[in-house]
């Protein structure tokens, strides 16, 4: 646990010192969002009826911008091949990497949202549901990019690629979270939607970094 | 075919059209390795292709 | 299991495999022939979706090779980084273009037989969404395969993804299911309105076993390619060293 939180840290810190890689996607997540209403027209009704679908396909374009940094510096550098020898299991490592990852990428998108959706003229009320299913989506997100991001390591274009890969398995994510809020806007109940997006974080959450991690032990041996 | 003959056929042709693709390019491919196969063979001599078949047959045990 | 073994040295299976393929050859076309005539001629029209249903015979069979032949890669995925079987990550990367080759044609027959029911080239249906996918994550598969300069680093990250894309397939099938179920305009015809008549099923079950057939082929085509590549690779690097 405590090799856990060191690397959380150590991440974070790392993310912090350098700064532009996770402003960078916050700031192509805002940029995405604004090229919409310059797209479709600003009439109000039409961006409020696609606000949620925008928000969250730049959300999940985003996350991929920055995700085939995920652990090249450390297959660079050779920390990776440490943190194979290291007797700590290499999937507790992976889940710190991925929750550095969304504390650097998924919680400030999570956070700068509601902007988006004032922008997007979505209702007001849809607010705490475009939150929770966001707060559910965005790290089942940085998991899934992990997977992706382990299979290209050493791989040519692995930008581009890792988003050839992870987008098609994100769709699940895309299509729950945008029902969720727009039940919230009609005024249903969201609940059935935000709890299939726990269901999927709660079945990530294990099974991710097991991937992860086996797709890092061929990258590395 | 009920006036629907151009949406029929043409199914049924693109059906078979990537069905020859894949098979002519399966075999256009598998000819063109063995060419090159055959010639770095006679390249690399007959005494040494001999240690490599070997070594070949090793190297498919353990993969 | 011991067939399973006895077919793991490259050389044997490629023998093997060559005596089959005439048979193979010969059964596929026999079934293929016998498939085309009931579907164009021996078979009638549907008294809802009238002559197009003929396209049925084409565009069904495809689909079911797309996910057939992709759950037979992730099988093959699963022996290879399970059991380290030398052929089996072989087979998976001779299938993958003939899986993304029959998913093309399920999609381009959809799209031609959706134009006269549903009077447009495309509709967001759930079944075409999920192929859609299902495409997408063939290319990847390729993509990914084909991206890193060491062949070996491409067979296991491949391995690795269609495993997870095998895990992914029924949760995107159900989420593409029910974002269809609250889109889905009033206007489009379901496709799965009446039953399969015996006399369809037949040109339909008949064609689906060409179409497996041809696949059989066309893999043991393929996987001779694939081996002989890798013997040019391993010769050109011993050749260097």
């Amino acid at each position: 646990m405590k090799s856990f939180l060191v690397l959380v840290r150590r991440d974070l810190s790392l993310a912090l010192r350098q700064g532009s890689d996770a402003a960078m996607a916050l700031m192509f997540f805002v940029i995405v969002v604004t090229l919409f209403p310059l797209g479709v027209g600003p009439e109000p009704g039409v961006l409020e009826r696609i606000s949620s679908g925008i928000v969250w396909v730049a959300a999940l374009l985003a996350a991929m911008l920055s995700l085939d940094r995920l652990f090249q510096a450390d297959y660079d550098d050779g920390s990776l091949e440490l943190m194979l020898l290291t007797p700590v299991p290499l999937e507790l490592l992976v889940l710190a990497k991925c929750l550095a990852h969304w504390l650097t990428t998924g919680l400030p998108m999570l956070l700068i949202a509601p902007l988006l959706g004032i922008f997007m003229n979505m209702h007001t009320d849809a607010f705490p549901v475009l939150l929770a299913s966001m707060a559910l989506g965005t790290p089942v997100l940085s998991l899934l990019g992990g997977v992706g991001a382990a299979l290209v390591l050493g791989a040519r274009r692995a930008g581009t690629l890792v988003a050839l890969l992870v987008l098609p398995l994100t769709i699940p994510l895309l299509i729950f979270g945008v029902s969720a809020v727009e039940a919230a806007v009609t005024g249903q109940s969201a609940k059935a939607q935000l709890l299939i997006l726990g269901a999927m974080l709660m079945a990530c959450l294990p099974l991710a970094p097991w991937a992860t991690a086996a797709a890092l032990r061929q990258a590395a041996g | 075919m009920g006036g629907y003959a151009a949406y029929i056929w043409s199914s049924y042709g693109v059906v078979v059209a990537v069905l020859a693709v894949m098979l002519v390019s399966s075999i256009l491919g598998v000819r063109a390795r063995e060419r090159e196969l055959s010639a770095l063979e006679e390249r690399v001599g007959p005494r040494r292709q001999r240690r490599q078949q070997s070594g070949l047959k090793d190297a498919h045990h353990d993969a | 299991m011991n067939w399973f073994h006895w077919l793991a040295n490259p050389a044997r299976f490629m023998r093997f495999a060559a005596r089959l393929q005439p048979w193979i050859m010969a059964l596929g076309l026999l079934t293929g022939a016998a498939g085309l005539y009931f579907g164009l001629f021996a078979s009638p029209a549907d008294y809802q979706q009238g002559e197009t249903v003929r396209i049925m015979y084409v565009h069904v069979p495809s689909a079911w090779m797309a996910m057939f032949i992709y759950v037979v890669m992730a099988a093959a995925a699963g022996s290879f980084l399970i059991w380290k079987h030398p052929l089996a990550d072989v087979a998976a990367q001779a299938a993958a273009p003939v899986g993304a080759g029959f998913t093309l044609m399920a999609l381009i027959t959809g799209a031609l037989w959706g134009q006269p029911m549903w009077g447009t080239w495309w509709v967001w249906d759930a079944r075409l969404t999920s192929v859609l996918i299902l495409f997408f994550l063939y290319l990847g598969y390729i993509a990914l395969v084909n991206a890193f300069d060491d062949p070996e680093r491409g067979s296991k990250a491949g391995a690795i993804l269609l495993l997870v894309g095998v895990v992914n397939i029924p949760i995107i099938k159900f989420s593409v299911d029910w974002w269809n179920t609250l889109h889905q305009p009033a206007s489009v015809a379901r496709m799965d309105g009446p039953s399969v008549d015996p006399s369809m099923l037949l040109p339909l079950l008949l064609m689906a076993g060409a179409f497996k057939l041809y696949f059989l082929y066309l893999l043991i085509v393929r996987m001779r390619g694939e081996l002989t590549a890798r013997r040019i690779r391993l010769l050109r690097l011993s050749d260097i060293a």
